[in-house]
Parts: C-alpha cells; sequence; structure tokens
C-alpha cells in the first residue's frame, strides 16, 4: 500500500528524518507515534508529497509518487489544523473540494453525523476549533479512498463526537482501508490500532502491534511501554 | 483524452476560486473606484485628451507596478492556508501557483481596464481618434499587472517570514520605479563621452516601467517627451520595429517569472 525507503529529510540544519524505510501493508489501522518533532508530520506530508524527501523513493499503490499528482485520488487527508480560508462559508469550501476532487453524496451523512447543519452558512473564520475539526473530518471521510491519513483527528473533538469519530474509523477499517493516523491521546491509539509505528530522531524505532510493544518493553500496560521507549532514550 | 483535458481546467477551477475571492475583498473595489476616479476628473473635468493620456499614463506606470507587487504578495501569504488545503488534492502544483497567480492578474487587470473604461466609453472613446493610444495605455497597463504580480508571487514563494517578503516587494518597485532611473541617469552622465546607445537600450530593455514608458511614448509620438532612452530607441529602431521590440521584451518579462513561479513552486516544503 505504502512503501517508504531510505527517506531522508532536512530543514535547514535540521535532519528530521534519516533514513526511514516503512512498507504499510493494506487494510488495518496504523498509528503513528513518537515525541514532539520526531518527524511524525514530515513522514505524512512526504507521502501526500507536500515535503519534497531529499533522498529516499515513497511509493503509494504501486504508484511512484515523484512528480506526481494524480495518486492523490486514493488518499483523504485531515490535515493536524484545520486551517481553512477565513472568508468562505462551510458550504462553499465543501462544494469547492467537491468540485476539485470529484462529485459525492456521502457529505450529507457526515454533515447529519457531526450535526453540522447550522453551521453550513456561516463563515470558517468565525467557528470553533472543535467544529472546524468536524468540517476537516467531512472534507477527509466524503470521499472513498482506500488510504486515509488523519493527523492528530482527536484535536478540540467534544467525547459524543470523539466517539462517532472512532465508528468512523471503525467502519473504513471494515471496509478494507488502510488508516494512517497520528495522535498524542494514548488511550485512543490503544483503543483504535492495530500496529503501531514509532519514530524516534527520524527513524523507526519499533513497529508491530501493542501487544509486541509491551512486551519487548517489558512493560504492563502501553502508556509506560511509551514513557519507557522514550526514558531509555532520553528524549 | 480525459486526463489532458484535465490539467487546464483544475488550474482554471482554481483561477475561478482565487479570482472570486478577491472580487469579495474592498480592496480590489477601491483601486476600481480609483481608476473611476482618476479618469472621470482627467476626462471631464480637464477636457484635454492628449494631457489626460500623458497624465495617465504617469500614474499607471509607477501605480500598477505598486499595486501589482503589494496584492501579489498578500494574496499569497493570505491564502497560505487554502493552498495548504489545496496541495493535498490530487492537483499539480503548477496548476495551483498558476491559477492563484493568474487569479490575482486578472482581478487586478478587470479593475484596471473597467476603471478606466467606463469614464472613457461615456466620454465617447468610440469617436475619438485616441482610441489607440487609449488602448495602448490599458494593454501596457495589463502587462505591468502581469510583471509585477508575478516578480511579487516569486519573492513571496521563496520568502517564508511575511515581513521580509513585503520589504523585498517594496524594494524591488522602488528600486525599479525609482533608484533604476537615477542610476541609469548617473551612467548616462558619467560616461558620456563614450557612445551609449546600445548601453540606454539595454537598459530600458531591462526595466519593464521604464519598456512601458518608451513604448507608450512612442505611440503618443511627442518627441519632448520621449527623452534620451526614447529618442535612441526611435532612431535605432524606428517607430513600428521598436513597437515590436518593447512588446518582445514586456512579453520576455511575464514569462519569465511565471516560468520561475512554476519551477521553485515544485521544489518548495509546505
Amino acid at each position: 500500500m505504502v512503501t517508504i525507503e531510505n527517506l531522508h529529510k532536512k530543514f535547514g540544519k535540521n535532519q528530521v528524518l534519516s533514513g526511514v524505510d516503512l512498507h504499510i501493508h493494506e487494510g488495518g489501522i496504523f498509528a503513528v507515534l513518537g515525541p514532539n518533532g520526531s518527524g511524525k508530520t514530515t513522514l505524512i506530508k512526504s507521502v501526500l508529497g507536500m515535503v519534497i524527501p531529499d533522498k529516499g523513493n515513497i511509493t503509494v499503490h504501486g504508484e511512484n509518487i515523484k512528480k506526481n499528482s494524480d495518486y492523490r485520488h486514493k488518499i483523504d487527508y485531515l490535515p493536524q489544523i484545520a486551517n481553512f480560508p477565513s472568508n468562505l462559508k462551510v458550504k462553499e469550501l465543501i462544494k469547492m473540494i467537491k468540485d476539485l476532487r470529484k462529485q459525492t453524496d456521502e457529505d450529507q451523512r457526515l454533515i447529519d453525523l457531526f450535526k453540522l447543519e447550522p453551521f453550513l452558512e456561516k463563515k470558517l473564520g468565525n467557528l470553533s476549533g472543535g467544529t472546524k475539526q468536524k468540517v476537516n473530518l467531512v472534507l477527509t471521510f466524503m470521499f472513498d479512498s482506500p488510504l486515509i491519513i488523519l493527523d492528530e483527528p482527536t484535536t478540540g473533538l467534544d467525547p459524543i463526537s470523539l466517539i462517532r469519530l472512532k465508528d468512523l474509523i471503525k467502519v473504513e477499517k471494515a471496509k478494507g482501508k488502510t488508516v494512517l493516523i497520528t495522535s498524542h491521546i494514548m488511550s485512543f491509539v490503544e483503543e483504535i490500532s492495530d500496529e503501531i509505528v514509532f519514530i524516534l530522531e527520524g527513524k523507526i524505532y519499533f513497529k508491530g502491534s501493542i501487544q509486541k510493544l509491551k512486551t519487548k518493553t517489558n512493560q504492563p500496560d502501553f502508556e509506560h511501554a511509551i514513557a519507557s521507549i522514550l526514558s531509555d532514550n532520553h528524549a | 483524452m480525459r486526463l489532458r483535458l484535465y490539467y487546464p481546467i483544475t488550474m482554471l477551477k482554481i483561477l475561478k476560486y482565487s479570482f472570486y475571492d478577491l472580487m469579495r475583498s474592498r480592496w480590489s473595489y477601491v483601486y476600481f473606484a480609483f481608476y473611476l476616479l482618476l479618469g472621470v476628473v482627467l476626462l471631464f473635468l480637464n477636457n484635454d485628451l492628449s494631457k489626460a493620456v500623458i497624465t495617465l499614463m504617469n500614474v499607471i506606470i509607477v501605480l500598477v507596478p505598486l499595486i501589482g507587487t503589494i496584492f501579489g504578495v498578500m494574496y499569497y501569504y493570505n491564502s497560505q492556508e487554502f493552498t495548504e488545503l489545496l496541495l493535498a488534492q490530487p492537483v499539480k502544483r503548477s496548476s495551483i501557483f498558476l491559477g492563484q497567480y493568474l487569479g490575482v492578474a486578472l482581478s487586478l487587470s478587470m479593475s484596471l481596464i473597467l476603471g478606466l473604461g467606463i469614464p472613457f466609453v461615456f466620454y465617447g472613446l468610440f469617436e475619438s481618434s485616441a482610441i489607440w493610444d487609449f488602448s495602448l495605455l490599458l494593454v501596457t497597463g495589463t502587462f505591468l499587472t502581469l510583471i509585477f504580480t508575478a516578480l511579487a508571487f516569486n519573492i513571496a514563494l521563496t520568502n517564508e517570514n511575511k515581513i521580509k517578503g513585503f520589504g523585498y516587494a517594496i524594494l524591488l518597485w522602488l528600486f525599479l520605479a525609482v533608484i533604476y532611473d537615477g542610476l541609469f541617469l548617473m551612467t548616462l552622465i558619467l560616461f558620456e563621452d563614450y557612445p551609449l546607445d546600445k548601453l540606454s537600450l539595454i537598459g530600458t530593455m531591462l526595466n519593464p516601467i521604464d519598456l512601458s514608458r518608451t513604448l507608450i511614448l512612442l505611440k503618443l509620438d511627442i518627441s519632448a517627451l520621449l527623452g534620451y532612452t526614447g529618442a535612441v530607441f526611435k532612431q535605432f529602431f524606428g517607430t513600428s520595429f521598436g513597437f515590436i521590440i518593447s512588446f518582445i521584451m514586456l512579453t520576455i518579462w511575464v514569462v519569465m517569472p511565471v516560468l520561475r513561479i512554476v519551477f521553485k513552486s515544485k521544489k518548495k516544503d509546505f
């Protein structure tokens, strides 16, 4: 599904990724974890083609992503902070993204699910953080793409919306899709993900199930397992 | 066939959104209203058409570059969020940035053309002999908008820091609109013992503002205003050939920065 080989990226003097090798097979939920500044977002943005790697290869669905934009038809991406053009109305934004990608009726179901109907005529600049994140979720999930990338999807969501989000992700997984998530909420990650990819200092430190991680670190629970990796590496 | 059509269509869609976005902005109307007022005042309170055209020329060749630069930089920085949203979609980078660039440049050109055109139409432009002079003024203004908006996008693309970007943009305008002429004149005085025809020709072509001024003055055929470079231009190329050469140079001035937008945007990280 996604294959990353020997990925290097430097921003100025800051080496963010130094030789990431990662293979993500089709189907299942993968959580990309790591301390702040470990390169999670850079990794995801490299897959999306927003960051141009210094070295290395990325293929999505067997297609090399270099100098290519069509492969993004197969990806739904939820950006970390929902920064939308503030003078657009919610309805206009949804219409615009549909116009650029493809027509779908899925948006109505998602609008109902997240109770966004009263906000459709409001400008994006006037929405609260949580409501923006819901709009963000609608934009992401309304296209039926085989690969879904979610960067901090829980940000700003209230408990009910969080439950709906989890259900939504599980439904997508059941359809056989691949979901890539970054999050700092460990309970969320533990509940939802099938496999963990842990990034440390620009490299993949660990890849495998949560059970494997617990055994490896000799810790009884997930949160402590993660903490033990971090303290062992002085991160 | 569908794939080949896809590219220009997405670019046009982005152009459309950027254009509408600017059309909603108060500043487009201020810019439009300014030209409308200028046109009305010059035509109806002055009544001397050739003087009006010269005054308009002086305003256009200084103001159009300034507004193009500032709007270009401002739009780029203000739409960064929109751009990031687009970058994650199956849209080519060149479509995104060319679409936005053309959206800005065309909406500014429209303000100029309508703002000045409307008073001229009411003045009875179509029966007037000044129609060609006037059209040339608008064509040159549009060229200058295309050139300076493209230069502004170049500056914004290479500067993450907004303050720096704005600073460079203003400096660029100041240099080409004011300082360049001063330096040019000083060179001419310093080296007056040497033959300077070629130097001044090249000097004029390297500055789109000077080039536009020469082009308009060649058409108006007012020797007194033509100045040294204009006179050399006329002598060297003759009126019609000089005309074609200046148009080619202006086109090159549009194409080069636009190509750099495409090139730079492909290598940038977001």
